[in-house]
């Protein structure tokens, strides 16, 4: 066992995590942001914000984020006009924005349809207890739809931030150092890759345990209701059953 | 009219170059997608057995094999699972032959890229079938199993009559759920150089500087195929449980 070896490759990938975690959270912000756009538009009843919402999940659903990166970072920079831009050029020319942006893009088609079944599986009664209670609409979304359609989505939505991080390990393909692509180079450099990638994918794995313990931390501080009851001495006595 | 025009040549410029041959080249592009897809969701489906059968033994360590796979291939980033089949194969294969005096000490034994690929993908999509049989497996009545049991059926009968026919009948959206997700993963293996749908394009891209039109049609290639899928699925889910129908 080559310890000074496993603890140097553990240790420069490591140097690469902020890269990977900037990638994770710019991408997954903004993505979160077009979701609820995507998701409003389709709500709204309005048809044609919902049939673009409902082509948009389409496609980005339906090809694979490498694609999508591709078609960002070499297909758009084709144009003259593009790279003539002053404003746009700076930023496709970017790998880094490139990248984000396609995760970002690819994480709105996925998490708008977790959004929309959450928004659709909140139970009508207490919407139409609102409406009787005479709530206005902003305040019947803020205080009962919002509320229930958050818990209801948490769980999948972690599904999806987790799917994001493993696709951060995309952006070392369009030359990013990200800790896939610091791994890589390591591999190159020594031609010991099992033992590079072994220490790249515990990182990986601790990364996105430790993302999956979060969200169960919240889903719980989310689910006061759900917890199971107080100790027998705390709880209300039942009533007995005499009658 | 001169958007007109810029249109039609667009059109023809396009057409051109997908007659000069790479057109062909994507074609088999995806045929070879296809290929890999197949070949990884039969791998997927021999290991994700295997996996929900040790999930559900209920026995110590070999329920923890089973956790530690479905928690490492569905955790780690797909594009290092391949680069470790495909260069840590390598390394295995070279160390291997270089013991044994195959080849020289300065030679490298590739590990062949597609075999490297489709059993990354396949590993991969394993864990995931392994999570769509066992939720199956836990959707069988179980007065079924215990009257299979009740009648004295071997563990070996009530496999094929009872258990297998259900798992596969309620199986089935959750693996069209897996197949469009094993093809996706499989653009992943270009970078290990088969040339399947993502690497033809991005062949074509790089020697014809029309990179959003090859990357472009490659996507739309992509949407086609998973988006065929669907119905495929959705009328294997109305065949398998043709015997199930439900009140209207």
């Amino acid at each position: 066992m080559d310890t000074d070896f496993y603890l140097s490759t553990i240790w420069s990938v490591l140097k690469a995590l902020p890269l990977t975690l900037e990638i994770w959270f710019f991408g997954v912000a903004i993505g979160l942001f077009l979701a609820c756009c995507l998701t409003w538009m389709r709500a709204s009843g309005f048809k044609l914000g919902s049939l673009f919402a409902q082509a948009y999940v389409f496609v980005f659903r339906g090809s694979p984020l490498l694609v999508q990166i591709y078609l960002i970072y070499f297909g758009l920079s084709q144009f003259d006009f593009v790279r003539n831009s002053p404003i746009i050029w700076p930023v496709l020319r970017d790998p880094m924005y490139c990248t984000i942006m396609a995760m970002a893009m690819n994480t709105a088609a996925y998490s708008s349809e977790i959004f929309r079944g959450a928004l659709r599986a909140v139970p009508a009664g207490p919407i139409e207890a609102a409406k009787a209670f005479g709530m206005p609409a902003l305040t019947r979304f803020r205080l009962i739809i919002l509320p229930m359609a958050l818990r209801l989505a948490l769980p999948a939505y972690s599904t999806e931030i987790i799917l994001m991080t493993k696709a951060t390990a995309l952006a070392s393909v369009v030359t990013i150092m990200e800790m896939m692509g610091v791994a890589q180079k390591i591999q190159h450099d020594t031609f010991r890759p099992i033992e590079v990638l072994t220490c790249a994918g515990l990182i990986y794995l601790a990364l996105n345990f430790s993302i999956a313990r979060l969200f169960v931390m919240v889903e719980y501080l989310l689910s006061p209701h759900l917890r199971p009851a107080l100790e027998q001495s705390q709880q209300i006595k039942p009533v007995p059953e005499v009658l | 009219m001169e958007y007109f025009n810029y249109l039609l040549d667009q059109i023809s410029i396009t057409y051109n170059l997908l007659a000069s041959g790479w057109g062909l080249q994507l074609i088999w592009g995806i045929g070879w997608t296809l290929a890999v897809t197949a070949v990884s969701m039969l791998i997927g489906a021999v290991f994700g057995t295997l996996v929900a059968a040790a999930k559900l033994s209920g026995r110590g360590p070999l329920k923890f094999v089973g956790e530690a796979y479905t928690t490492v291939f569905r955790g780690e980033p797909e594009l290092l699972i391949i680069y470790l089949f495909y260069y840590g194969g390598t390394q295995l294969l070279t160390g291997a032959a270089r013991s044994t005096d195959t080849i020289g000490s300065t030679d490298v034994l590739n590990m062949p890229s597609f075999l490297g690929g489709v059993l990354a993908v396949g590993i991969i999509s394993g864990a995931y079938q392994a999570e769509v049989y066992r939720g199956s497996f836990l959707a069988i009545m179980r007065g079924e199993l215990e009257a299979a049991r009740a009648y004295g059926m071997s563990a070996f009968t009530r496999l094929r009559l009872v258990i297998v026919p259900q798992v596969l009948r309620l199986a089935v959206p959750g693996l069209g759920n897996v197949w469009q997700l094993t093809i996706k993963d499989s653009a992943l293996i270009s970078v290990t150089g088969v040339v399947e749908l993502m690497l033809s394009a991005n062949k074509a891209a790089r020697s014809t500087h029309h990179s959003l039109l090859f990357y472009a049609l490659a996507g739309a290639l992509y949407l086609v195929m998973t988006s065929i899928s669907t119905p495929i699925f959705n009328k294997a889910e109305r065949y398998t449980s043709r015997s199930f129908v439900r009140p209207k």
